[in-house]
């Protein structure tokens, strides 16, 4: 059970929060434009690596926030979390 | 033979506290402080279970919770027996009746023990080979197996006890309260750290509370004394808080531990009466200290299992602790030093120890001496090749072990003995540790697994964490501490230590016997009757990861999860395949450390308070009026309201004419609404929508479909105008967290640059839906004022009024096909405004209905309900619905997968309707659809997903999914049920008044 430091209301327990999945994948602004296979790209690949993973998460019984999270997914090592809109930490 | 054995009075032992408790319904008698293990033991009694597989007579091996064979059924006649209790653990009280489990009729008279000497067929994997051919007979080879195996018997009425869930928040957690656990909790509380220190047992203090060598001093006192005194100054430590009778289940990351506290199992019946029994810590530490001590280690030989062999260390504690001897002619066997210390303090309590049978060729302690002094015979160099004794081990035969030890020599010296102490070296109790995720690491040398490192919020001291000499881990926990907790000089910097050395060791993870090893059962498993030669046997057969192993053999697989024999079968397992054990790995620990009762996992969840009700403001009502309630999502909605004695057939039918024929009344109240505001409100709509929103003039409400972004449809509803910059949508009663979760997400992470704001107001307001050609007359004697007519109030209008000063909303919408009004009022009010329809409906028999008529309905009118007719794989274009879809809009949420080559492909299963041809059938929701009867395989072309008899068609409708169904109308097909096909015609999906006059009517 992780201890998740929610940005806009500090550290509560992961039973509070909700995931989101992959972060930074951004909606197509155009998806007309795309091929198939471009918007097959966006729909459905995510890269479920090992190791320190972007995430989205969603503060659903709190504030109910969505905020990134840098998670290494080997040891759920919570490495960052940033909010939405904000670069990823390259460390 | 209720022989006493209480050799001397103990200071954790109340001999003015006779209590009598009953065992295989006999009645025995121990002391307040005894455990059902020592009480019996006491009383001459060793023999207390059957094994699992082999049905061996099995006796108490240790004296805490890694006993793998003292498991017991407490209060066996009664309705809420408890099976699988450790006997060990189990404090005696007044009363208390428990008994043996893997036994029939007896466990002196065991008929499974038959399997014993049938031993040969049941080796490793036995089950998995025989009983999983040929696959049809599983069932019944499982019925067999089940109720011979049977590991106790579960109580049959719900628990009547009271169970608690607390959560806890502290600086430092102590797990264990050994000598470690100890000074490390009072070291943190005194440095102002908020301190929880938490011990299964009932008395804190370890193994070292009850240490008699005298080789082992702390500031020149017996470590046991010197430990006393500590514990006696705990109590004026602030900050510090002691839970005894408290085992730490689980340890997940972050800290987050769960433990059982034990509130009233040690209570006498009475006094247990309305208190909580157990009560579920869930705590979060900033910092946890892992003292959780080491388990003894058996050792592997031929016939190792019998009543009365017990682990060295457990000998010591019934002795020091309990004062009861564990037998009168004892013997110790053991590869290291610590045997001799238990023998030493039995032989000091004038306890007869007949000699000590050691595989080391010597040890230079000093205790060695001692024993020699006490004239105990000691055997360098042998091994035990064999025990006897059926129901009580009897004799030993040792013989001298080869130098590489792996055989015997010599002749066989035969010795008596009623009990016999095994020393196998120790093993840290790394399980927590490897819980919380953290990585262990092999010593080779001490052939031990040991925490890898300490972290910044956890660190493992004492035993668990690899130090077993008094001075070892008093200094290293002193220095570890400091770091830690960031404090400079503690109480212990000074110490005085003085305490004798291991200083030789052999380890030989199966000893060997004259015997050849098929003919000898050397058991790993004791709880899951598994040998050494069930390991070697998978090995043979091709099995190498340390995993599969377990699995095949069933070793460590039981309720104790192999505690004492893990190691060794590792061990094992490297010799036999020849790899280095560090290589091997080890198996997964998983929580809960010891078993927990399910009454302890759900706590107060039980019962109503299971999971949350939502009931509707008009919900006395319905109960008034007979309703039957039917459970969507969290709500309890009407479901129909039976008259008399009427079925929920004849009562649907009834409903349903009533509301086409004059006047029905559903509460609606469970829709979800949303409140949406803001500048870009129109705009948001548009992309959330499938149809376009932007020229909806103010007070006009429009259906919407919204799609996920994988072009599948997610929920609908009617979204109603109320101003320039304001809406009210309105969500399927299941959808609406979710929807409002989906919107949220989108403009939050999305569209930010959207000016909308969403509010829930589902609870705001109740909902009252009044139909029937004559709900216009009805609605007029309640809001006389308002202009009814067609012009003025239209389909798909809405309009704001008082309704005795009540501010109300009401929205002309129908989803029954018929004239239809949606009355929104505040929430408080939804029952006065509910039975002032009722009232002004009585002159036209104005007709309650529930959900299912309300389902019933909108099928004669073919609408769709979002999770009946849909299941996540249809499109509109696959529900028919392409009108709802805009062709203008550039974008919306899953417009783009609406073009992809799959979901434009022809024969998707697609939504149509189904006559039957004997219009008297009702199909079967979820009945699979083919087009041929004699085909093999049969392709299957969809399914029904709603069918009901319609009472204005007089006939049976259905719904139905069906491959390419857009182009099959009129085509017959078939429903294959169990006895019979029906024969059944595609139609169009609306079967009653299509032209849509009645929304006029
Ligand atoms: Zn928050």
């Amino acid at each position: 059970m992780f201890l998740i430091n929610c940005p806009y209301c500090g550290e509560r327990d992961q039973q509070e929060f909700k995931a989101g999945g992959e972060a930074h994948i951004e909606r197509p602004k155009q998806p007309t434009e795309l091929s198939d296979d471009e918007w097959a790209e966006y729909l459905f690949m995510r890269k479920n690596i090992k190791g320190v993973q972007f995430e989205r998460w969603n503060h659903a019984h709190g504030c109910r926030k969505w905020f990134n999270m840098a998670r290494d997914t080997s040891n759920d090592e919570i490495k960052a979390i940033y909010k939405i809109g904000e670069k990823p930490p390259t460390q | 033979m209720t022989q006493n054995l209480r050799v001397k009075s103990s200071e954790f032992i109340d001999e003015t506290n006779r209590i009598s408790f009953k065992f295989d319904g006999k009645t025995y008698y121990g002391f307040k402080g005894d455990t059902l293990a020592s009480a019996l033991i006491a009383n001459n009694v060793h023999l207390v279970g059957r094994s699992f597989k082999y049905h061996r007579p099995r006796g108490i091996m240790t004296s805490g919770s890694e006993e793998p064979n003292a498991i017991v059924q407490v209060n066996p006649n009664s309705n809420i027996t408890e099976p699988n209790a450790r006997a060990t653990e189990i404090e005696i009280y007044q009363g208390l009746e428990a008994s043996s489990q893997n036994c029939w009729p007896s466990v002196n008279f065991d008929i499974g023990a038959i399997n014993n000497f049938l031993a040969p067929l049941f080796p490793a994997g036995f089950y998995y080979k025989t009983f999983m051919w040929p696959k049809s007979f599983w069932e019944k080879y499982e019925f067999f197996i089940r109720h011979s195996a049977g590991l106790g018997k579960s109580p049959n009425t719900r628990d009547p006890d009271i169970y608690d869930h607390r959560n806890i928040h502290c600086d430092v957690l102590v797990v264990g309260a050994g000598i470690s656990g100890i000074i490390a909790a009072k070291n943190a509380a005194k440095n102002n750290f908020k301190t929880l220190l938490l011990d299964e047992k009932n008395e804190i203090g370890g193994s070292t509370i009850f240490e008699a060598n005298e080789d082992n001093k702390i500031n020149n006192n017996l470590a046991s004394e010197w430990l006393k005194k500590e514990i006696n100054e705990l109590k004026n430590i602030k900050n510090l808080e002691i839970k005894t009778r408290t085992s730490v289940a689980a340890y997940h990351q972050y800290n987050y531990l769960l433990a059982r506290e034990n509130l009233t199992d040690h209570l006498e019946k009475k006094d247990k009466k309305n208190k909580i029994r157990q009560r579920l810590l869930k705590i979060r530490a900033k910092k946890v200290i892992l003292a959780t001590g080491a388990l003894e280690r058996p050792l592997i030989f031929n016939n190792n299992d019998r009543p009365g062999i017990m682990l060295s260390s457990a000998i010591k504690k019934y002795s020091n602790f309990y004062g009861v001897a564990c037998g009168t002619k004892n013997i110790f066997f053991t590869n290291n030093d610590s045997a001799y210390e238990s023998a030493l303090s039995l032989h000091n309590k004038g306890i007869k120890v007949k000699a000590i049978i050691d595989i080391r060729e010597n040890s230079d302690a000093k205790i060695i001496k001692k024993i020699n002094d006490a004239g105990i015979k000691i055997y360098w160099s042998h091994t035990i090749v064999d025990t006897k004794g059926y129901k009580r081990i009897s004799s030993i035969s040792i013989m001298r072990l080869s130098n590489d030890g792996t055989s015997v020599t010599g002749s066989k010296i035969s010795i008596s003995c009623d009990c016999l102490g095994i020393a196998g070296g120790w093993t840290p109790a790394v399980h927590l540790y490897t819980q919380s995720g953290s990585k262990l690491t092999f010593d080779e040398e001490r052939k031990i697994f040991i925490p890898k490192a300490d972290t910044k919020e956890q660190i493992s001291v004492g035993s668990c964490g690899g130090d077993f000499e008094l001075d070892e881990i008093i200094r290293n926990l002193n220095y570890k501490l400091k770091n830690f907790l960031n404090i400079g000089k503690t109480d212990f910097d000074s110490i005085a230590l003085e305490n004798d050395h291991e200083t030789s060791n052999r380890n030989i993870w199966l000893l060997p016997s004259d015997q050849s090893i098929g003919k000898t059962k050397p058991f790993v498993d004791y709880q899951n009757d598994a040998t050494a030669k069930d390991i070697k046997l998978a090995l043979r057969e091709g099995f190498r990861s340390i995993e599969h192993v377990k699995r095949y053999t069933t070793t460590g697989m039981g309720t104790d999860q192999g505690k004492l024999g893990n190691m060794h079968a590792l061990g094992i397992i490297a010799d036999t395949a020849g790899v280095k054990m560090g290589e091997l790995g080890t198996t997964t620990f998983r929580p809960p450390y010891t078993p927990l009762t399910f009454g302890t996992i759900v706590g107060r969840n039980v019962g109503e308070f299971f999971d949350t009700f939502r009931r509707t403001p008009m919900n006395d009502w319905h109960i008034k009026n007979k309703a039957e309630f039917e459970n969507v999502g969290q709500w309890k909605r009407s479901w129909y309201y039976p008259k008399e004695d009427e079925t929920m057939h004849q009562a649907v039918q009834r409903e349903s004419k009533a509301a086409r024929q004059s006047a029905g009344i559903l509460d609606a109240s469970t829709l979800g609404k949303i409140d949406i505001q803001g500048s870009d409100s129109s705009e948001f709509l548009n992309r959330v929508y499938t149809n376009a929103w932007s020229k909806l003039p103010i007070g006009k409400c429009r259906y919407g479909l919204m799609l996920n972004e994988d072009g599948m449809v997610y929920d609908d509803g009617v979204t109603t105008r109320l101003g320039e910059n304001h809406y009210i949508m309105t969500t399927t009663t299941g959808g609406a967290a979710n929807v409002l979760g989906k919107l949220e997400d989108y403009l939050q992470t999305e569209w930010p640059e959207l000016d909308v704001y969403l509010t829930s107001v589902t609870d705001h307001f109740a909902t009252a839906s009044l139909c029937g050609p004559n709900s216009k007359k009805i609605l007029n004697k309640i809001i006389p004022d308002l202009d009814l007519s067609d012009d003025n109030f239209p389909h798909m209008s809405f309009k704001e009024v008082l309704i005795n000063k009540i501010k109300c909303r009401i929205m002309r919408i129908s989803f029954t096909g018929e004239l239809s009004y949606e009355i929104n009022a505040p929430a408080s009010y939804g029952e006065a405004i509910w039975q002032k329809c009722i009232e002004a409906g009585k002159e036209f028999d104005i007709t309650p209905y529930g959900t299912e008529t309300m389902h019933l309905l909108r099928a004669e009118k073919g609408f769709i309900i979002v999770g009946q007719d849909t299941d996540g794989t249809m499109t509109p274009i696959d529900l028919q619905m392409d009108w709802i879809v805009s062709k203008k809009k550039y974008d919306f949420i899953g417009k783009r997968s609406l073009y992809r080559s799959d979901t434009m492909k022809k024969n998707r299963k697609q939504l149509v309707g189904l006559l039957t041809e004997d219009p008297n059938i009702v199909l079967e929701e979820g009945a699979q659809i083919v087009s041929e009867l004699n085909q093999k395989p049969v392709e299957m072309l969809g399914h029904v997903t709603s069918s009901y008899f319609s009472p204005n068609l007089n006939k049976s409708i259905a719904l139905a999914v069906v491959k390419d169904g857009k182009n099959m109308k009129g085509k017959k097909l078939f429903i294959p049920m169990k006895n019979k096909n029906i024969s059944v015609t595609v139609s169009k999906t609306i079967f009653y008044d299509e032209e849509n006059k009645r929304i006029n009517a």
